[in-house]
């Protein structure tokens, strides 16, 4: 029993940050119709600058600096990153995709100029750093902070969407953008906001992802990444509660795998998506095929 | 296709508030409009005809700036080509599309405050809720879930809630019922009252009631313009350019 609550436990952990990159990305893809390759380069970003923010602060103070530095930044690089590069692109699919996995491709790169290519360190506060008693398993702290902070993540994204005008335009949009720009609204800016909100998330993700594996290193948002598109396909783009849905069945479906046979978990998602492209009648927006 | 105008049309008694002057669009590679040339009144119906594919949605998405055009279309003396969407709507140009676009997820309520100016409008509300009160009593249901005469009903509605000069309403009886075509018609000749309509319909009944005058397409380019009057009684014109009946049509 201890087994199955850890290995629930720590599934949901995985779940949580696949959720809190494959967010963005779904907002993004069901939005504006741009499958955004640099979004793990987004995820980098926040792990370093939280990395380096954590590393100067130490602590707890460390610790929540880290988290609000990785926001910020993965905020402020998906804006750019709309207003310089996606904005001019909106109507070239193909010459977005080329844009995308190149910056995604450079800025890892990049990083890896900046901070080196060893992976760094990252010191966790003493309390971060155990495990909490729940029904007799040993559940690593960091794991369940981590499940905290995609739970308020949902939680804040689903109000921000039911309750407020620009959600509203967001879930809209979704739908049919060309009526929504009829009706006067400005598309534009709903584009640069959710970019950014989805930049935001990604770079919590990153400093998150730092916490949970001890270190950062120039690949992790290129690794998260392929998950995280798993989770957008499985979940409709564009919908987030199913993109919550989406993050817990991969990540269980990948950690009991992986407690079976440590070869299991990477193919158990191949074959969880695969298994769910076959079974389902929609397309990726989750609209009928 | 030779131009055939007739004399006395309201566009030329009354001002022309938006004028399309050589409008051409072409989308994937083949032309769709070839030098569109017409005006809409300041006041009353303009009626937009002509059988399908002519060109009558195109224009008005090339109207609303949702299809790239070439040529002029001045709104009220402003030109409007090269403008965005949104810009063009906040001008004062109401849209309701041949598919209704209404966001079928989001509640009724929720389509109508996509549309509300800021404050709220109350007023206006009210005159949505007076042209079409089934719309209140659906307030929380999912728009994909309203028959079709209701989500046309929704589509009208949101539109005027917003501070329209023109609106361009493209189909708006097309597959409904004729008592429920009936209602929206008549709710359209309530609005036409103090906004005036470019109206791209099929149903000549509905437009010989409501529009002072009358463009047709024909494979994009204007085959005809004149008094809708004077168009709709004439069996033979009628015949050739639209391709129905008047027995049919009515």
């Amino acid at each position: 029993m201890t087994t199955v609550i850890l290995l629930t436990a720590t599934g949901l952990g995985l779940a949580a940050l696949y959720f809190l990159v494959a967010s963005g990305l779904s907002l993004i893809f069901g939005l504006m119709d741009v499958l955004n390759f640099a979004h793990g380069a987004f995820v980098a970003i926040g792990g370093y600058v939280g990395w380096t923010v954590a590393d100067q602060l130490g602590g707890t103070l460390g610790l929540f600096g880290a988290l609000l530095a990785g926001i910020a930044s993965g905020a402020a690089a998906a804006f750019l990153t709309e207003q310089v590069i996606i904005r001019p692109l909106y109507r070239r699919k193909l010459d977005q995709v080329l844009a995308t996995v190149g910056l995604g491709l450079a800025i890892p790169a990049l990083l890896q100029a900046i901070w080196g290519a060893d992976a760094r360190t990252w010191v966790l506060p003493g309390w971060l750093a155990g495990t909490v008693q729940l029904a007799g398993a040993r559940v690593p702290t960091v794991r369940l902070v981590l499940i905290g902070v995609a739970v308020g993540l949902l939680v804040a994204l689903r109000l921000l969407l039911t309750r407020s005008r620009a959600g509203l335009i967001v879930r809209a949009g979704v739908e049919d953008r060309e009526m929504v720009t009829a009706l006067g609204i400005d598309v534009r800016r709903a584009n640069a906001a959710v970019f950014a909100l989805g930049g935001a998330a990604a770079g919590l993700a990153g400093a998150l992802f730092g916490l949970y594996q001890g270190s950062v290193s120039p690949g992790d948002g290129t690794s998260l990444l392929i998950y995280a598109f798993v989770v957008v396909v499985l979940g409709d783009a564009g919908s987030i509660t199913g993109t919550a849905y989406a993050a817990v069945a991969v990540g269980l479906v990948q950690q009991y795998a992986d407690y079976a046979s440590a070869s299991l978990g990477d193919e158990s998602v191949v074959v969880l998506l695969a298994a769910v492209l076959l079974l389902r009648r929609r397309n990726l927006q989750g609209r009928p095929a | 296709m030779n131009e055939t105008a007739t004399a006395a049309t309201a566009a030329t008694t009354s001002a022309a508030l938006l004028e399309l002057t050589d409008l051409r669009v072409s989308l994937g590679g083949s032309a769709i409009l070839h030098g569109v040339s017409f005006s809409v009144a300041s006041v009353g119906v303009t009626a937009l005809l002509g059988r399908n594919g002519v060109g009558k949605t195109t224009t008005a998405k090339a109207v609303l700036g949702l299809y790239p055009s070439t040529g002029s279309l001045r709104f009220d003396g402003r030109e409007l080509n090269g403008m965005p969407t949104h810009a063009i709507a906040r001008l004062g140009i109401g849209y309701v599309p041949e598919d209704r676009g209404v966001f079928a997820a989001l509640t009724v309520a929720e389509n109508l405050r996509l549309a509300e100016p800021r404050g709220g409008g109350a007023a206006a509300y009210e005159r949505v809720y007076e042209l079409f009160p089934v719309l209140r009593l659906r307030a929380g249901q999912q728009a994909g879930t309203l028959s079709g005469g209701e989500q046309q009903m929704l589509a009208i509605g949101r539109i005027l809630l917003r501070r329209n000069r023109l609106l361009v309403v493209d189909e708006p009886t097309k597959g409904l019922s004729p008592k429920v075509a009936a209602e929206v018609a008549h709710a359209l000749k309530e609005v036409a009252r103090s906004v005036p309509i470019l109206l791209i319909e099929q149903n000549l009944s509905v437009v010989r009631t409501m529009a002072a005058d009358a463009v047709v397409l024909d494979t994009g380019r204007v085959a005809h313009r004149g008094a809708a009057r004077a168009l709709l009684s004439d069996p033979a014109l009628t015949n050739r350019l639209l391709g129905v009946s008047q027995a049919g049509a009515a």
